[in-house]
This record gives C-alpha cells, structure tokens and sequence, in this order.
C-alpha cells in the first residue's frame, strides 16, 4: 500500500503539467503510423535530461501509456496500426468504423485500454517480486514454444481459411529472415544493399496495411464518382461504458493474456493483442462476427495491448532487465538520472519510483478522457473525401517509413510490400498473419538458436525443448489451438454443405 | 520531436554550396549501430549533450539508430550510403568492427573510416549468477578442465568485445567451454546469467557494475590491463594468471567515412575531445556507471592500428 503515500508527488502543478502535456502528446504521437511506443519515448529521453528524475520519469510513463492507447486511432479510422501492437484492433475497429461506428470503436478501445492498463499497473504495484521470478523462468525453449503459439493463432487469423492464414504466416517469416542474420552475421536473401538491415518492422506494418487501402481509395475515386462516404455516428460515451462491461468476457482474456505476454522478456507488447483477440474469439460463443466489426474484438485487442505496459516493466524495475524496445529506451532513462533499477530500487528511491508508477494509473485514466475526446473529431476525418484521404494517408505513410531510421530504403520497401500486399488481397490473404509472422520469425528462430546451443553442451535438444512442465505445457497449449482452429473450420464447411 | 524535425531538414536540403568554412552550419548526425537503449546508444546521447553549445561544435548532434547484426548493418551503411561532408558521424565500437572485418562478409575495414574522438573505454568482465558456485576464474577454469566444452556462458554475439574476451579466456587457460551468442546485446546475455540459463557470461563492466549493485550477480574478473575505478575490488585476469590483454575493452567513441574534407576532420577533432571533457558529460557518465576514457585523433588511430594486429593474430585460428 506503499503507493497512495506517494500520491502528492504527482499532484504538484509540474508534475501534473507533465502528466497531461506527455499524454495528450502520447496520443497524438501514438496516432501518427510510424511513432511507436519505443521511438516516442526516445524522442522524449533527451528532454528528461533538463527535468528532475521524478519529472522526467513521469513524462516518460505518461508518454509510454498514452502511445500505445493511441495507436488504435489510426487503426481504428485509417486501418494503419499506429504500432505492431495495435494490428488486431484494426481487424474488427475499422470494420466497425466503415459501418459508421468509428466514434463507437474509438470509445470502446480506449474503455478497455483503460481498464486493462489498471489491471496490469495494479499488478506491477502488488505483485512484482512474484512476478519478476515468474519473468525468469522463461528461458529459450519456453519463449521459442511461445512464438510457436503465435505462429498457430496465425492460422485461425481473419483469414478464410486455415490454409491461407498460415501460408501468410510464412510469407511473413520468410521476409523476417531477410537481411543480416543477427547471431552468425551471415547474409540472407540481401540482393540489394538496401536490404542488409532487413525488413524493419514498422515500415513494413504502414506498406501492408496502409497502401492496399490506398490504392483501392484511388482507383475508387477514378471509377466510381459517387463514392460512398464512411459516416460517424454519435454514439454515447455511456452506452459504451456499459457495452464494455457486458463484453466482460472479451475484457477479461484480453486483460489477462495481455498482462502474462507483457511480463515475460523478449517478446514484449507486440502480439499481447493478438494472441487476446484470437483467445477471445475461441472463447466466445459468437465467433462468427469477429471480424466484422464486432466489439468484443476491439475490446479484447485494446485490453490486452494496455495491460501489457505494467507487467512489462516488472523485470525492468526488479531485475535491470528490459523485456521490451521500450523498456530497453526507459532503462537509459533511469540510468542517466543514475537510478539503477534492481531489488532494492523500491527502497532505494521510492520517492522517484512510487510517484513514477502512480502516475501511470492517473495517465490510464487521463488517457481515456482525452482520447474519448479525441474521438468525438472522428466524424471530422470521415468527413475527407476518400481521394484527400488516399493523398494524407499516403504522406503520413511515407513520412512514418522515413522516420524510423531517417532512410528513404524503408520507404522503398514499405511501397514494394504494399504492392505486394495489393495483390494478395485480392487472393484472399491477409495483412495481419503476414505481419505476425514478421516478428515471430526471429523470435522463434534467435530462441531456438540459443537454445540449441545450450543444450549441445547439455543434455542435448531433445531434452532442453521437450522436457520440463513449462515446455509441455505450452507445447500442449500450441497443439490444442491448432486443433481447435482446423476443428472449427471442419465443422463449418460441414454446417455450410 | 525537434531531433526528428532538424534530421528530417537535414535529409531535405541540397548539397551545393557547402564551404568547410562555415562547418558546422546545419545540424550534425551521429549513426549508432546499436538500437536506442543499448550502451553505445545511451553513452552517445550523453556525450553528445553539450554539442549545441557555441564555444563547443555550435550545433546540435542528433542520434539515429541503425541497428542489426551486432552492428554489422550500420557500420555497412555507414561505409557505403554516409555522405562524407562532416554532416554524417558515427559512432565507432572496438574490437566489434575490426574483428567484424577480419571475418569478412561486410564492406568495411579499419580504412574505411577516419576516428575523431574516443569517448569511452568498457572492459568486458566475467560474471556468474549470485548463487554460483564459482568465486573467481581459477572455480571456472577447474570446472571447465573437468567438462571440456560444458560450461555454458554468455555474450553479446559473435566477433564483439565480449566474444574476444572468450576467445582469449580459453585460449589462456587452455581449456574448451560452450560460449553462448545472444541476441538482443548485453541485456540479453546479461538476462541469461541472472536467470540461471547459462553459468556465466561476458558482459560490460558498466552494465555488470549495475548488476551487481543490484544484488543479482558475481563479478570475477576484468579483461583489462589495469583494475577499474568502479571496481577496484576486482582482479583483473592477468592477477589470476589468466594471459589476457585489454584487447576485448570496448573502445567508443566517433568518427566520419573515409573522404570527408581533412579540414573538416582537423576541426573535429579539435573540438570533440573538449565537449567530451565537459563537466555536465563527466558528472552524466559517472552517475551511469560509465567509464569515461576520452583520446585525440592521434591516439586512436595508433589504437586501430595495434588492434587490427592483435585481432588478426587471435582470429586467424578460426
């Protein structure tokens, strides 16, 4: 209960200032394609330098929260993911926005957003010694078998069949090993220097998503003069409230999954929303909807990506180790203010820690007002005809390609997958698995490398990845789900005959 | 947001009319091959902090990142793609790039680049988790004599300091043990340590500086030819009888492709060792746990110079 003592840290005139300045400024940054979590709070590190450690921390938490909270925007009214986290928002958020629910879905999203952000501080405030030995036990086989259960939620992805969700799956792992490969230095697949860096996640996710929708917005304004206009529709801010509790199911896996794939290191925030979303279409007796803009989805996918950030920073705080990019940027943060975090950081400096986490939970709460306000403009971005529209997105996506690393070869590759991706389509597959298979391949591959190479001085691979509760478990949990997904899609072809 | 707007303005204007006279008179940027919270990355933005300052370079140095392939992607593209106008710096991590192009695959060499200025000097340093049974490096030489080719321990990557150290720990002390390349750097290998997935590992001495603060590990020796400041209860592997130099140190610091005007280059590197030398740098790193080490233009370059002779001397074998 150490926390409420702190409270009067954070509600001095600076600290507030900070608190909604970073938020407002996290959503905004986190709407922009481009702006992850990780490069926002980057950009925000030099600044704390001039601010005391307590300030600077605040800034750096307010910014972290309200990114990730942000990037939905863009998911939800552009189908442009602002971050990997935000990819299973856009499946279900911008259906519903092409429905005219696009005030609806933002609502929904930053609800869940906020509730599972709570949940997932609160576990960082009264759980965290627990926690931190739960985030070691995952060693190289049990994050490599955890990939693999990423790689069998593919199959069951937005995709009409199994078949072509993992095919995508592998179009994306295939890209992954692109580039230098990290441990042996070796090239793969560089057939121009441009690509010797591989392909970078985030230009990768705008080219996807972003420029199929581009070029069908163009093409549209060319032959079809009467182009039909996305509306929003006001929608009460209390009904939304209310929907999200009655779709407490939803809220729940997504809170839960998102809070236990944020606390273990190395696979961090990017595909807590998925796995949400596909855990809670399974338990959910409605499956058929997801995807077409039903809510349960975007509040599953919204939940999860919030309740990540708490967890994500238990091993951070208790044990220096970053489990995420963004952790990673925060690490520095605190270093340069020469706070080490370890065991004894909640004892060493409760004054800067306690006031930084609390103002975790005030910016969860700021972060849904504001960003509820955000949405009431929906309507104003689905007033833009769709071939201004196509011209903004275009921009934004370019510019968020060159941002990352300031390279026009990003942006190259951004348009070249998107063509690609146009295509695609067209064929029936999808961005989403395609993009999960991006950051699952190195997951799966560096993990399996490790470890194997440990277990040659062992016992052998045999026994370092199929032994042991933790490896049998999640071997079973990745088995049960891709049962599931050909079961369900057995008996739906057979309904359908 | 204003780092990305004045990189953004750099990209956008033209090249004409550059005269090193008025050098700098846009925005400087410096390339770290290592990802945005990583050691070289955090090191870089502080010594780069007074940079904006008129009696300094008199203009701001904003950091981008390339990271990839423990550095191998950066440094490739900063051989190949940089302009060589001073407007592009990198940073520089030894032994990591020499030895990365003694083993070849990548379109750089020591002579590829022109050093400015070292900024700082991070030796690697053996760890074991706090409940090991191993207490200094003659526990891991007896247990690795013992079970040729099982002790597990930890690095960086291939052909990095921390791999070097490797090499020459077994080299000295003759004996065969499984070193372990993570991915993800120095927080990845260090994870694997904390966690009990390998018994022991190389790391950073800043990084093991923290760690050990922190209650979560045993420091049992420094790859340095002297004990370090932040550790002075450490020996170095020569007090343990271990024949190992300070070819592992990491050395950073910055420097610009081969090409760039020598005037630009005189000028640089008078100023850099300065803002390096400056007291809200020095107060910065300390508070870090980052040894500062900062040498001239000279100094470095004779550094490279030895390092390329050791380094292929020690990778010839492999």
């Amino acid at each position: 209960m150490e926390f409420l003592f702190h409270f009067g840290e954070v509600f001095t005139l600076t600290s507030m200032l900070l608190l909604i300045g970073g938020t407002i400024g996290g959503l905004i940054l986190g709407a922009t394609p481009g702006l992850s979590p990780t490069m926002a709070v980057a950009l925000l590190i030099p600044f704390t330098f001039q601010l005391e450690a307590v300030h600077g921390l605040i800034l750096l938490g307010a910014a972290y929260t309200s990114t990730v909270a942000g990037g939905a925007v863009s998911a939800i009214l552009l189908k442009i993911p602002g971050a990997p986290a935000n990819i299973a928002t856009t499946l279900d958020g911008h259906t519903m926005a092409k429905k005219g629910q696009g005030a609806r879905a933002l609502q929904l999203s930053f609800i869940a957003s906020l509730f599972g952000g709570l949940f997932g501080v609160f576990l960082l405030i009264f759980l965290t010694p627990v926690l931190a030995q739960w985030a070691l036990a995952f060693s190289y086989s049990h994050t490599f078998w955890l990939a693999i259960i990423g790689v069998a939620v593919i199959g069951s992805l937005e995709s009409s069949s199994v078949v072509k969700g993992l095919l995508s799956g592998c179009i994306g792992m295939w890209l992954a090993t692109i580039g230098f490969d990290d441990i042996q230095g070796a090239k793969r697949f560089v057939f121009h220097p441009a690509l010797s860096g591989g392909i970078n996640i985030i230009p990768a996710l705008i080219g996807l998503f972003a420029i199929p929708q581009v070029i069908s917005m163009f093409a549209k304004g060319r032959f079809d003069t009467s182009v039909e206009q996305i509306t929003v529709e006001k929608h009460p801010i209390g009904e939304a409230f209310r929907e999200v509790f009655r779709r407490f199911r939803a809220l729940g896996v997504g809170t839960v999954v998102g809070s236990i794939i944020g606390l273990i290191p190395g696979v961090g925030g990017q595909i807590a929303g998925l796995v949400a979303y596909d855990q809670s279409k399974k338990f959910s007796p409605e499956k058929a909807k997801f995807g077409t803009g039903h809510s349960e989805g975007v509040i599953a996918a919204e939940s999860a990506n919030n309740a990540m950030v708490g967890p994500s920073l238990v091993p951070l705080l208790t044990l220096s180790i970053p489990g995420s990019p963004t952790a990673a940027v925060l690490l520095g943060g605190l270093i340069i203010h020469g706070i080490f975090p370890g065991p004894k950081l909640f004892d060493t400096y409760p004054e800067v820690i306690w006031p930084f986490i609390n103002s975790m939970l005030l910016g969860q709460i700021l972060m849904c007002v504001f960003g509820i306000y955000i949405a009431s403009f929906a309507a104003r971005v689905a007033q833009v005809p769709q071939s201004v529209m196509a011209a903004i997105v275009l921009g934004l996506a370019v510019y968020g390609s060159f941002a990352v690393q300031q390279s026009m070869n990003d942006v190259y590759v951004m348009a070249a997958l998107g063509a690609m991706m146009f295509f695609l389509e067209r064929f029936g597959f999808s961005a989403a698995p395609l993009v999960l298979g991006l950051i699952l391949g190195p997951i799966a591959e560096s993990n399996f490398v490790t470890g194997n190479q440990i277990s040659l001085a062992q016992d052998g691979p045999a026994v370092y990845f199929l032994t042991g509760t933790l490896n049998l478990t999640l071997i079973a949990i990745a088995v049960v789900s891709i049962g599931y997904s050909l079961w369900s899609e057995i008996s739906a072809r057979r309904a359908a005959s | 947001m204003k780092k990305l707007l004045a990189a953004l303005a750099i990209s956008l204007m033209s090249f004409g009319g550059m005269a090193a006279a008025d050098y700098p008179d846009r925005p400087v940027l410096l390339m770290v091959s290592y990802g945005a919270g990583g050691a070289t990355d955090f090191q870089a933005r502080i010594v780069t902090i007074p940079a904006g300052n008129e009696d300094q370079l008199g203009m701001p140095i904003a950091i981008i990142n390339k990271p990839g392939a423990g550095g191998r992607v950066g440094w490739n593209w900063f051989a190949t793609e940089a302009e060589a106008d001073g407007y592009t710096l990198g940073a520089y991590n030894i032994p990591h790039f020499i030895a990365q192009s003694i083993k070849g695959g990548v379109d750089y060499s020591k002579d590829s680049f022109e050093p400015i200025a070292n900024w700082g000097a991070d030796p690697a340093v053996f760890i074991v988790g706090k409940d090991s049974a191993f207490n200094s490096m003659a526990d891991v030489v007896a247990y690795a004599k013992e079970n040729p080719g099982k002790l597990t321990f930890s690095g960086a990557g291939l052909f990095v300091g921390h791999h070097i150290a490797a090499l020459q720990i077994e080299k000295a002390a003759g004996v065969k043990m499984a070193y372990i390349p993570t991915k993800g750097g120095g927080a990845a290998a260090m994870k694997a340590v904390i966690a009990g997935d390998v018994l022991g590992g190389v790391n950073n001495l800043s990084d093991a500086f923290r760690a050990r603060e922190a209650g979560n590990i045993k420091i049992l020796g420094v790859a340095d030819l002297e004990r370090n400041e932040f550790l002075p209860d450490v020996p170095t592997m020569k007090e343990q009888g271990l024949d190992v130099d300070n070819s592992s140190v990491n050395f950073r610091g910055i420097m610009v492709p081969k090409g760039t005007p020598q005037e630009i280059i005189d000028n640089l590197a008078a100023v850099v060792p300065k803002m390096f030398e400056h007291k809200r740098v020095k107060q910065r790193m300390k508070a870090g746990g980052s040894p500062l080490h900062i040498m001239t233009r000279d100094e470095v370059l004779a550094m490279w110079e030895a390092r390329q002779k050791t380094l292929e001397e020690l990778l010839a074998g492999l």
